[in-house]
C-alpha cells in the first residue's frame, strides 16, 4: 500500500484520471528516454561507429558497421590502463584515508569527550560554509610547499577534510547508546577495540554511504587533480581526457570516455538501492 | 588492563555496587589519560582539516595582500593586487557571467526537477527505473559530461542540431555562438546535476502526511491548490536549503566552461573560478588568484549569511 499523496486513489481510478495517468506515464516515460538514456546510448554506439559514420548528417541511429577499434585505440593511444589505475589509487588511497582518520575523529568527538570537542567540531563544521573550489589556490600552494606535487598523497590527505562526511559518521555514533560502549569498558575493553568491535560493527550502513561519497568524489573531480597532478604519467583518467580530448579521432575519444565512466555507472547499478536511500536520507535529516 | 569488575548475572536487577572513588591524583591522571587518548584518536583527521582547510582560508586572505611567487620570498603590496584585478576587463565578464549562469541555472535548474519530482511522486509504475535513470548522469564523470556535450553541441554533424532540424526548427551555435554559449553550458550542468535534487525532493515529498492532501480536498481545493497549499509549504524547508546549496555550487563552475568552450567565445563563458584558475596557472600571479578567491569568499559568505537570515523563521516553521 502507498501512501496518498497530490492525487487521490479514487481520481486515478476514474477512466479519465486513467487515461490522464497513463498519457502522463508515458509522456515521462519517453521524455526520460530521450533525455538521460538516449545521450548515453549515443555515446555508447558512437564508439563503435567508423569516423566517416560518427561525422555524417543525418546520423545514423543504429550503427551500420560495428568496429570495436575505437575501445582498442582509445585503450592503447591514449594510455588508459595508466590513466585508469592511477585514479584507482587515488580514490582508493582517499576512500581509506577518510574512512580511517574522520572515523577515529568522529568516535573521539561523539564518544571520548576530548576538551575543547565543541570548539573543534565547530571549526570542522564551519568548513562546510566556506566555498570548497574557492580555496583550491592556497591549498595547492599549501600542497606544493609540502612538496606533494604529482603525489597521490596531494589527493589522499585533503579529501580527509571532508567535514560532510566526519559529521555524517559522528552523527550515526551520537546514536549508539553510551551503555553498550560502558559496559565494553567494563569488561576490559580498550578505545580501540571498542572502536574496532562494537562501534564499527553497529555502523555498516554509514560506512557504506561513506564509503561512496568517498569514491565518487575522487573519481568525478576535475580541477584538483588537473592543478596537482602536472606530470602526464600520474593523472586520473578525468584530466587526461581533456588533455588528450584535442588531438585525437572523436570515434577513439568517445570510446575513451565510455570507459571513464563504466566503473562509475557499474557501481551505481549495483549500489543503486543504497546509493539512492543515502540521498534520501541524508537530505530529509538535514 | 585489568579486568575491574565481573560480569553481573543476568535477569538480576542490581544496582552496580559504586567502587570507591580513587585518590584525587590518581583522577586526575586518569582524565589525563583519558583526554591524550581521546586527542590521538582526533589527530590524524584534524591535521588534515587544518592544513588543507583552516590554513588555505587564512593564507588566502594573506596572499591576497602579498605580491606572490612560489620559491621566493613574498612581499606586501596593500591592495594592489585588489586594484589590478579589478581593472582587469575580463574580471567584469566573469563576474556578469558567473551571476547570470548562476540565475539561468536557477530558472532552468531548480524548478524542473522539482516538476519532475512532483509528477514522478504521483506515478505509480517503473518508480525503480524513473529513479535509476535520471540518477544515471550524476555518476557519469563530470569531464565527459562536458566532453559528450560538447559533442553534441557540434555545429556541423551535432546530435542537438540534428535534434531541431528534425523538429523542424532553426539551428543554433550552442557554445560556440557568443550569446548562446552561457545557456548552453547551464543545459549540461543541469543534465548531469538533476538526478540528486530530483530524489531529495521525492524524499521530501514522501514526508508529506497524506492526510493533508485528503482534508484540502474535502475542503474543495482542487490540483493547483493543493500543491500551492499543502506541497509547497511542507516541503519549503528543503526547497531553501537545496536553493541555496545550488546557487553557491553553480557560482564555483568550473569544468563546463574549462571543457566545452574554454572560456570563449569572446570572454562569453569565463567565469570567477576559471578567472581565478587562470591567474594561479597562467600568469602566475597568485597574489591576484587569491584576491579574486578572498572577493569570491566573501560575496558567497555574506550571501548565505542573508540567505539564511531571511530564511530562517520559514525554516523554523516546517523544521
Amino acid at each position: 500500500m502507498s501512501t496518498r499523496t497530490l492525487v487521490s486513489p479514487a481520481a486515478l481510478a476514474r477512466p479519465r484520471g486513467k487515461a490522464v495517468y497513463w498519457t502522463v506515464f508515458t509522456g515521462i516515460l519517453l521524455l526520460f528516454t530521450a533525455a538521460f538514456l538516449f545521450p548515453v546510448y549515443w555515446m555508447l554506439t558512437g564508439a563503435v561507429k567508423s569516423p566517416d559514420e560518427v561525422a555524417r548528417t543525418p546520423p545514423t541511429i543504429v550503427p551500420e558497421e560495428w568496429h570495436l577499434s575505437g575501445y582498442t585505440d582509445a585503450w592503447e593511444l591514449m594510455q588508459l590502463p595508466t590513466h585508469l589505475w592511477n585514479t584507482v589509487v587515488q580514490a582508493a588511497g582517499a576512500w581509506l584515508f577518510q574512512i580511517v582518520l574522520c572515523t577515529a575523529a568522529a568516535y573521539a568527538l561523539s564518544k571520548l569527550r576530548p576538551v575543547f570537542g565543541k570548539v573543534i567540531l565547530g571549526g570542522i563544521l564551519a568548513t562546510l560554509m566556506v566555498p570548497a573550489q574557492a580555496l583550491v589556490v592556497p591549498k595547492y600552494l599549501t600542497v606544493a610547499d609540502l612538496g606533494l606535487l604529482n603525489d597521490p598523497l596531494a589527493i589522499w590527505l585533503p579529501a580527509v577534510a571532508n567535514a560532510f562526511n566526519l559529521y555524517l559518521l559522528k552523527r550515526f555514533f551520537d546514536q549508539i547508546p553510551r551503555d553498550v560502549l560502558e559496559a565494553a569498558e567494563i569488561d576490559g575493553a580498550g578505545k580501540l577495540r571498542i572502536l574496532w568491535s562494537i562501534v564499527l560493527p553497529m555502523s555498516r550502513p554509514v560506512l557504506g554511504v561513506v564509503s561512496i561519497f568517498a569514491l565518487v568524489a575522487v573519481w568525478q573531480d576535475f580541477l584538483w587533480p588537473l592543478m596537482v597532478f602536472s606530470d602526464t604519467d600520474k593523472q586520473p583518467i578525468s584530466v587526461a581526457l581533456v588533455q588528450l580530448s584535442q588531438n585525437i579521432q572523436l570515434t577513439v575519444l568517445i570510446a575513451a570516455m565510455v570507459i571513464a565512466s563504466l566503473p562509475m555507472v557499474a557501481m551505481f547499478l549495483i549500489f543503486q538501492r543504497h546509493i539512492i536511500a543515502g540521498i534520501s536520507a541524508g537530505s530529509t535529516k538535514g | 588492563m585489568p579486568k575491574t569488575a565481573a560480569r553481573e548475572p543476568v535477569g538480576a536487577i542490581t544496582v552496580r555496587p559504586m567502587q570507591a572513588p580513587p585518590p584525587a591524583g590518581d583522577r586526575r591522571r586518569r582524565r589525563l589519560t583519558d583526554q591524550l587518548r581521546a586527542h590521538a584518536f582526533l589527530i590524524g583527521g584534524l591535521t588534515c582539516f587544518a592544513l588543507f582547510s583552516w590554513y588555505p582560508a587564512i593564507r588566502a586572505v594573506v596572499i591576497a595582500f602579498q605580491e606572490y611567487t612560489p620559491g621566493s620570498d613574498p612581499e606586501w603590496v596593500g591592495v594592489d593586487n585588489f586594484t589590478r584585478v579589478l581593472d582587469d576587463p575580463e574580471f567584469t565578464a566573469a563576474w556578469r557571467n558567473t551571476l547570470t549562469f548562476t540565475l539561468l541555472a536557477l530558472l532552468i535548474g531548480f524548478a524542473i526537477p522539482f516538476v519532475l519530482a512532483l509528477v514522478l511522486n504521483e506515478l505509480r509504475h517503473a518508480k525503480a527505473f524513473f529513479r535509476i535513470v535520471v540518477y544515471l548522469p550524476v555518476m557519469i564523470p563530470p569531464v565527459v559530461s562536458a566532453l559528450l556535450w560538447k559533442w553534441f553541441y557540434d555545429p556541423g554533424a551535432g546530435l542537438a542540431n540534428e535534434a531541431l532540424r528534425f523538429l523542424h526548427l532553426p539551428t543554433s551555435n550552442w557554445s560556440n555562438g557568443a550569446d548562446t554559449a552561457l545557456i548552453s553550458l547551464v543545459i549540461v550542468a543541469t543534465w548531469a546535476n538533476m538526478g540528486g535534487t530530483v530524489l531529495i525532493y521525492l524524499a521530501a515529498l514522501q514526508s508529506i502526511p497524506g492526510e493533508l492532501y485528503e482534508a484540502a480536498e474535502l475542503d474543495g481545493a482542487n490540483l493547483l491548490q493543493r500543491i500551492r497549499h499543502v506541497t509547497i509549504p511542507q516541503t519549503r524547508f528543503v526547497i531553501l536549503m537545496l536553493m541555496l546549496l545550488q546557487i553557491i555550487a553553480t557560482m564555483q563552475v568550473f569544468t563546463e566552461p574549462f571543457v566545452i568552450t574554454g572560456g570563449g567565445p569572446e570572454n562569453a563563458t569565463v567565469t570567477v573560478l576559471y578567472l581565478i584558475y587562470k591567474y594561479a596557472f597562467l600568469y602566475n600571479d597568485f597574489g591576484g588568484a587569491c584576491a579574486l578567491s578572498v572577493m569570491l569568499l566573501v560575496f558567497l559568505g555574506i550571501f548565505s549569511a542573508v540567505y539564511l537570515r531571511l530564511t530562517r523563521s520559514e525554516g523554523e516553521e516546517t523544521a
